[in-house]
């Protein structure tokens, strides 16, 4: 119903919780773009590409991945909790 | 060597202990002390039931096969945990807001709850997971069968057999037991995720254990295994690019697809916070049940080569003496597979009681809702039957396949197969112009391109499909073969049918939806789906409100029982104001009731359900102008407030002005005040000086006391002429006066003021100039009264005008019917900034006491000429002072 506009500029804590949330929908973007380097190592199943390392780096990606996630996970969740701390204190 | 016996004494324990957590966990949930059962980390752990006994097992087998490739299985539901913000946290917020029951329920519910989608994906799942829960029944048996048997390789068949129908009416069982205990509103078996948790922890530290055992135990650590790696089979690393990313979509839109995910993921989530947990320890749940793969399957390459690979993890520790580890891995393997075929069971006899049995069974018995009948047991007898069916079929598939090695291909199979939901599921979570014709194209046409590509050829030559028409194509057209549709030949068969599924069920999708036009109902809840974020509320309810309250009552008692449905109805009333149990069937009311239905028996039937007492299962041009009318009033209702909040706005502006306009006054007032005392004092104060000196002893020569009684008798004519002035202008104000009108003209007034003010003695000479031939203007007014006027003006004049030789024009003239009198003299006139404060009380401009006047002289002319109806007012730009005074059209006109 209120027809106000949208402020043009956030409070500095929404912009940071929006960031957040932009780099949490960027992540799966690079996973998927990390996941497929593999590709570019065996295009024709040269001497280079053996499965011993090209696991090491699925496993290191993965895992560098599985972190990014908890930091970005754990730091919107706790600008969630702040949030509804102050809506709550209204 | 473990005995058989002992191995199902375990597992029977096992079961049992399982039956022990699913019991005392739906006992605390019951109660309302859920604490841990609501854990994020039991969410997480719950959705590891993607990891099937085929993930289990096979994955080590699948290893052995082809690599690294396996990986890509765990690598897209990674992608999507991890991009959870996109679409998981949407499907669970639209899960819970419209209360969705499976999956096939949310592609309804979405489309207009239409009850075709449903039962369109209900086959498509039923279709999809036979195959699977089939493979889960083998995996088990096989693993029986190791254990049986001295040498693994040679199987049993009959063993096989007895052993996957023990486990298939063992599980139908538990899942009968705990699956249909109650119609919960929300869908949710806390005792099964509870159970499905605890195994998902077994499976990880079964696989886990093994793996540790197979890198430090059997080989040297890590470094070892590279070596092992790097010397064995697998060594060169075999990536067809295709296959390699085809898999990676699939098993992402499988994991978003699969029924039992969606059960898992959706339907079972207890709160929305815990997706941002599960979005990195669900991934790292499935990074550490693929992190031994390849080391298992390489050391089982080495300690038995030529063995089935897929059992690997059961065989390998059992050749080397571990019975203990070997018996975890067992368990680890009979909980991936019992908690897949559990939560499968659970979620396909939802979907398919709610949109199969049901809408058939309410059809049967037409106006049924309100019949007489149990409809809450029909619905719990109808899930139990399916449950029964569904493991039936598995079973079934089981013994048609013979158990052979065709049903190990059979998990990307139907990983593509329930992909092809994944169009209708995106484009209605993010599209708001997907319709229902659109879906179901999409879904029609990519369940067939599957099912001939890719599901029919993997029975090889059958009844089904010849296998002339596999080599050949159908009646020898050869761009129709099954593995090379539209001759594209060199794709991997799985690579192929997802292509082309995929992309057929896209355009169809699209394009279907592009075309059509959607029902009311359909746009409604599409735009509830793309924008649930923006209203998470209810859209207003889409019902007749003509829907009777007690026939509502009776059938929500049969479904969600009689004292939940009167808790309901009750708790309704009183929002409404009302006592007892019977609530006015409002839309809004409808609304509710509906989804609270849909929680048990699907939105597509809970909407066809209310919509036959309601006697309306569509929304009808009515209801939307209803809807239509509340708007407008709500519109005209704030715009009301918005006026009435303007008003007062402006009554407050105008009590500001009033304010501000009284301040001045009392300020005036005061000024008034305070200029007549120091109008009256000054004569008083001379007339008492002189009378003093009178009164003195003494001599006073004659001349003197002449002199001072003379004074003394100007300043009392002074006070006199004050007094009268002030007199004057307060009967003027008050209006109290009394004018005498009478004929008379113009000319004879001005003549009379002209005489009137003649030059007295010692004053200076003033020429006055007149244009008789003008001024023989007949008028009705006071004479008295505009000579006071005149006199005033022209005496004005006298004193005022600084020129050298003082002249007063009085010039007349007719404007606009009026009669103008100007009287301007060839002084310098009045300063600009002066002009506006002359006709105010003791507004002088010059010296006090040069003038002689207190100043009221123009203020008095501005109230007379306001009683005799016309003006006076000053006129700038004549060379000199100029005033003007007009005479209303009416007091000329009358005399003419």
């Amino acid at each position: 119903m209120s027809e106000r506009p949208a402020p043009v500029f956030l409070e500095r804590r929404s912009y940071r919780r929006r960031r957040l949330t932009d780099a949490a929908r960027l992540l799966p973007v690079v996973g998927l773009l990390l996941f497929l380097v593999p590709l570019l190592l065996a295009p024709d199943k040269t001497d280079t590409a053996r499965t011993a390392g090209t696991s090491i780096y699925v496993f290191a990606a993965w895992f560098g991945l599985i972190v990014c996630a908890f930091v970005l996970s754990r730091a919107l969740s706790r600008g969630t909790d702040a949030a509804k701390d102050r809506d709550g204190a209204e | 060597m473990i005995g058989i016996n002992v191995l199902v004494a375990v597992c029977l324990t096992y079961v049992a202990f399982l039956f022990a957590i699913a019991f005392v966990a739906e006992k605390r949930a019951r109660q309302g002390a859920g604490g841990w059962l609501r854990s994020p980390l039991v969410y997480t752990l719950s959705l590891s039931i993607y990891c099937t006994a085929w993930t289990f097992y096979g994955a080590v087998g699948y290893a052995v096969r082809s690599g690294l490739e396996f990986v890509t299985i765990y690598l897209g539901p990674t992608l999507v945990m991890i991009g959870w913000i996109w679409v998981v946290r949407k499907l669970v917020r639209i899960g819970r807001s419209q209360r969705i029951t499976s999956i096939a329920d949310m592609i309804s519910s979405r489309y207009g709850k239409s009850n075709l989608l449903g039962v369109i994906v209900t086959l498509l799942a039923v279709i999809g997971t036979t195959p699977y829960i089939a493979l889960q029944l083998q995996s088990v048996s096989l693993s029986f069968s190791v254990f049986s048997n001295d040498t693994p390789a040679m199987l049993n068949v009959r063993d096989l057999n007895a052993t996957a129908l023990y486990v298939a009416v063992g599980l139908a069982l538990f899942t009968v037991l705990f699956g249909t205990r109650n119609l919960d509103v929300n869908e949710r078996h806390h005792g099964v995720v509870t159970a499905i948790a605890v195994e998902a922890v077994v499976k990880l530290i079964a696989l886990l254990a093994v793996g540790i055992f197979v890198v430090w135990g059997v080989a040297g650590g890590p470094a070892d295994i590279v070596a092992r790696i790097e010397a064995s089979e697998i060594a060169e690393l075999q990536l067809a690019g295709g296959r390699w990313a085809t898999l990676i979509f699939l098993s992402a839109a499988a994991f978003l697809c699969l029924p039992r995910m969606f059960q898992v993921m959706v339907v079972e989530n207890a709160d929305e916070r815990h997706i941002a947990v599960a979005a990195w320890a669900f991934p790292l749940y499935l990074f550490l049940m693929s992190l031994f793969v390849i080391p298992i399957a390489v050391v089982g390459l080495g300690v038995l080569p030529g063995a089935n690979p897929d059992l690997y993890v059961l065989t390998v520790p059992l050749e080397l003496g571990q019975g203990k580890l070997a018996m975890l891995s067992f368990l680890g393997g009979f909980s991936s597979a019992t908690s897949m075929v559990i939560v499968a069971a659970i979620a396909l006899s939802t979907m398919v009681s709610n949109h199969i049995v049901m809408p058939i069974w309410l059809s049967a018995r037409r106006g049924g809702a309100s019949m007489s009948g149990d409809v809450r047991n029909a619905v719990i007898l109808s899930r139990r039957l399916s449950i029964a069916a569904i493991l039936a079929l598995g079973y079934a598939y089981f013994r048609f396949s013979g158990g052979g090695t065709a049903l190990a291909a059979i998990g990307l199979i139907s990983f593509a197969g329930v992909a092809q939901v994944l169009p209708a599921l995106i484009g209605g979570l993010f599209w708001r112009g997907a319709t229902r014709n659109g879906a179901a194209a999409g879904l029609v046409l990519g369940f067939a391109v599957w099912a001939y590509t890719l599901f029919l050829p993997s029975f090889g030559g059958s009844l089904l499909l010849p296998a002339s028409v596999l080599q050949d194509g159908p009646w020898g057209v050869e761009w129709l073969r099954p593995q090379a549709l539209f001759g594209v030949e060199t794709l991997d068969p799985v690579v192929h049918a997802v292509f082309w599924s995929m992309t057929l069920n896209t355009v169809a999708f699209f394009a279907v939806s592009l075309m059509g036009f959607p029902a009311p109902l359909e746009r409604l809840q599409g735009a509830q789906f793309v924008n649930v974020f923006d209203h998470s509320k209810s859209a207003p309810g889409m019902t007749r409100g003509a829907a009777e309250a007690e026939d509502l009552l009776i059938m929500s008692q049969r479904i969600l029982g009689p004292a939940e449905a009167q808790a309901m109805f009750q708790r309704a009333a009183q929002r409404q104001g009302k006592a007892g149990y019977l609530p006015d069937t409002t839309p809004e009311f409808v609304e509710t009731l509906e989804r609270e239905l849909a929680g048990s028996v699907g939105a597509a039937t809970a909407h066809a359900m209310v919509g036959q007492i309601t006697g309306g299962a569509s929304v009808s041009v009515e209801d939307l102008m209803a809807v239509a009318d509340e708007t407008a009033q709500m519109l005209e209702y704030s715009s009301q407030l918005k006026a009435k909040s303007e008003e007062l706005g402006r009554t407050a502006r105008q009590l500001r002005d009033a304010n501000e306009k009284l301040t001045a006054l009392s300020i005036q007032k005061d000024a008034f005040l305070s200029q007549i005392s120091h109008e009256l004092r000054t004569p008083m104060t001379s007339i008492r000086a002189f009378s003093e000196i009178l009164m003195a002893d003494g001599p006073m020569s004659e001349a003197d006391q002449k002199k001072f009684s003379t004074i003394i008798h100007d300043e009392a004519i002074r006070l006199t002429r004050l007094l009268d002035d002030l007199l004057d202008l307060s009967v003027l104000e008050n209006g109290q006066v009394t004018l005498n009108w009478q004929e008379t003209s113009l000319a004879a007034v001005l003549e009379r003021a002209v005489s009137a003010s003649a030059s007295g003695r010692g004053e200076r000479p003033l020429r006055i100039r007149r244009a008789p031939g003008a001024e023989d203007v007949a008028l009705v007014t006071d004479p008295d009264r505009l000579a006071q006027v005149f006199i005033n003006l022209i005496a004005n004049a006298r004193k005022y005008c600084d020129a050298a030789l003082p002249e007063l024009r009085i010039a007349v003239a007719r404007r606009d019917g009026a009669v103008v009198v100007d009287f301007i003299d060839n002084g310098s006139g009045i300063p600009a900034p002066s002009q506006g404060v002359i006709f105010e009380k003791f507004a002088r401009l010059t010296d006090q006491s040069r003038a002689g006047g207190a100043g009221l002289g123009l203020a008095i002319c501005r109230e007379i000429m306001d009683k005799l109806g016309g003006a006076i007012v000053y006129l700038p730009g004549q060379g000199g002072a100029a005033f003007r005074v007009s005479l209303p059209k009416a007091v000329a006109k009358a005399a003419e």
